[in-house]
């Protein structure tokens, strides 16, 4: 009963790169079920490198699991997530999460972008001048001897981000991670986003603003309890959704 | 009555006279329980840490047992380790009964349980919450345990504090196997429980209040640095 969806270039998949890039990541029939209730429904999905997609959906659609699915945090109840890449520290090395509510540790801001890199086996000096550079792209530099625990809301998200951004990750994945900011917050974390993306980032971002899925989407995934009802260019999307449950959500209509 | 006030007398007389024999005891207490606290959480801590973390067959029962091990009864403590201890035990050979070091030895076995299990509880509850987080840095449980314990010191301070409790104020292994003797291994209960038993019931009471006034202030001095940090750290 799900729609499988494989976009852009699918023949490029039946010989999966050997490269030494990251993406592409298929996902193949991936079905996550908790306490008896299939959360995830028959999803399958190719992301290739590139564009910005946006996970759209109404609350309880499965667009978090989805990614936490992708990502290697969850394991599917049946499907497979297959990368490019074979070895699995590497593909692990190689992506980032920012999540809604950032977990920071209880040490200084700049200690917290250096701990992931130290996960990594960088040397002090390389992971100190990526503190540094990190913590001045975010605008952060002025609270790097700070406690992370004591920035406001706004900032440690963008410290969140700035963590994730020191690894240089292929891969980038957000869980609607400006939904509890106010206005100049999200479009700090927005201008982040964008710059992660201009610098090679691979960006996957969850979020139910619709607002903001205009904002920064090349394309738009729609999904809508537990499954994957398109894939679109965000354009076509906007205009002329495929799906009647996306009509029907862009019109704030969607009942469910 | 007459004997409280009495006591209250005695303790503060011995406070102020710095009775050498007393100072001895106090500090041989302090050396001892503080010693075994020490190793008692260099073991506790990772002990716990590693439980509230890793999946084994077996671990509901560990926790179970580790719950159960914090109501340790010290005299059946002091004899096991007496046994091992004496002469003809399976570490004879070392010569360590009556010493200090066979009481760091026991109060470490009574206090091991309790940091262990309140640091399980603790470190499981932070890793609900950064578990996520943690293992999409690429920090598994093993090497999340570093960053999880160091989140965690302020509540862990606590439990360590509890260790202290119970090590500064047991008798009962330690009077079996340091023996409460004169000059080498007599503690500030084991004193106190001598007093009652020669009928010096004010002495004994003296000496309990300057044991409380001890423990008091070891609680105090961890209380106020931990707030100092927790300020600072959030």
């Amino acid at each position: 009963m799900g729609v499988s969806i494989a976009m852009n270039a699918p023949d490029a998949l039946a010989a999966p790169a050997s490269g030494d890039g990251l993406l592409p990541v298929r996902a193949d029939g991936l079905v996550f079920e908790a306490h008896g209730k299939r959360l995830i429904d028959d999803v399958s999905v190719v992301l290739q490198p590139g564009p910005r997609t946006v996970v759209l959906g109404p609350n309880g659609a499965g667009k978090s699991l989805l990614l936490r699915l992708l990502h290697g945090l969850i394991k599917p109840t049946v499907g497979s997530v297959t990368w490019a890449l074979g070895n699995a520290d590497d593909v692990r090395n190689r992506q980032a999460m920012v999540f809604q509510k950032p977990v920071l540790l209880r040490r200084s801001s700049a200690a917290n972008v250096e701990y992931g890199l130290r996960l990594r086996g960088m040397p002090h000096a390389e992971r100190v001048e990526r503190v540094a550079e990190v913590l001045h792209r975010t605008g952060l530099r002025r609270f790097s001897d700070q406690p992370a625990r004591l920035l406001s809301g706004g900032e440690q998200q963008k410290l969140a981000l700035a963590r994730a951004w020191a690894l240089k990750p292929d891969l980038l994945f957000l869980d609607e991670p400006t939904a509890s900011l106010d206005p100049a917050a999200i479009a700090a974390v927005e201008d982040i986003v964008q710059a992660m993306h201009a610098d090679g980032t691979r960006i996957v971002m969850v979020t139910h603003d619709v607002g903001q899925a205009r904002r920064l989407a090349d394309e738009v995934m729609f999904m809508h309890k537990g499954r994957l009802l398109e894939k679109t260019p965000a354009a076509t999307f906007f205009q002329a959704p495929e799906s009647g449950e996306a009509a029907a959500f862009l019109r704030g209509e969607l009942r469910w | 009555m007459h004997d409280l006030a009495l006591a209250f007398i005695t303790a503060v007389q011995l406070l102020l006279s710095f009775d050498p024999a007393l100072v001895e005891i106090v500090l041989l207490s302090l050396r001892v329980s503080l010693t075994a606290v020490g190793l008692a959480a260099l073991i506790g801590l990772p002990i716990g840490a590693a439980v509230a973390l890793f999946r084994f067959p077996g671990r509901g029962a560990l926790i179970v047992l580790l719950n159960a091990l914090m109501g340790l009864p010290p005299v059946v403590v002091g004899l096991v380790v007496y046994l091992f201890l004496s002469r003809s035990g399976p570490l004879g050979v070392f010569g360590l009964l009556f010493t200090p070091t066979a009481m760091v030895i026991a109060q470490s076995i009574l206090v091991t349980p309790i940091i262990a299990a309140l640091t399980r509880q603790v470190v499981e509850d932070l890793w609900a919450e950064y578990s996520e987080q943690l293992r999409s840095l690429g920090a598994g449980p093993m090497r999340a345990v570093p960053a999880l314990l160091h989140d965690a010191r302020f509540t862990l301070v606590t439990a360590v504090l509890a260790g202290f409790g119970r090590a500064s104020a047991e008798v009962g292994a330690v009077m079996i196997v340091g023996g409460n003797i004169d000059h080498v291994t007599r503690m500030m209960t084991t004193a106190i429980a001598l007093e009652v038993s020669k009928g010096d019931l004010a002495l004994a009471l003296g000496l309990g209040i300057v044991l409380i006034v001890l423990s008091l202030s070891v609680n105090a001095a961890t209380y106020i640095v931990k707030q100092r940090a927790e300020r600072r750290w959030a």
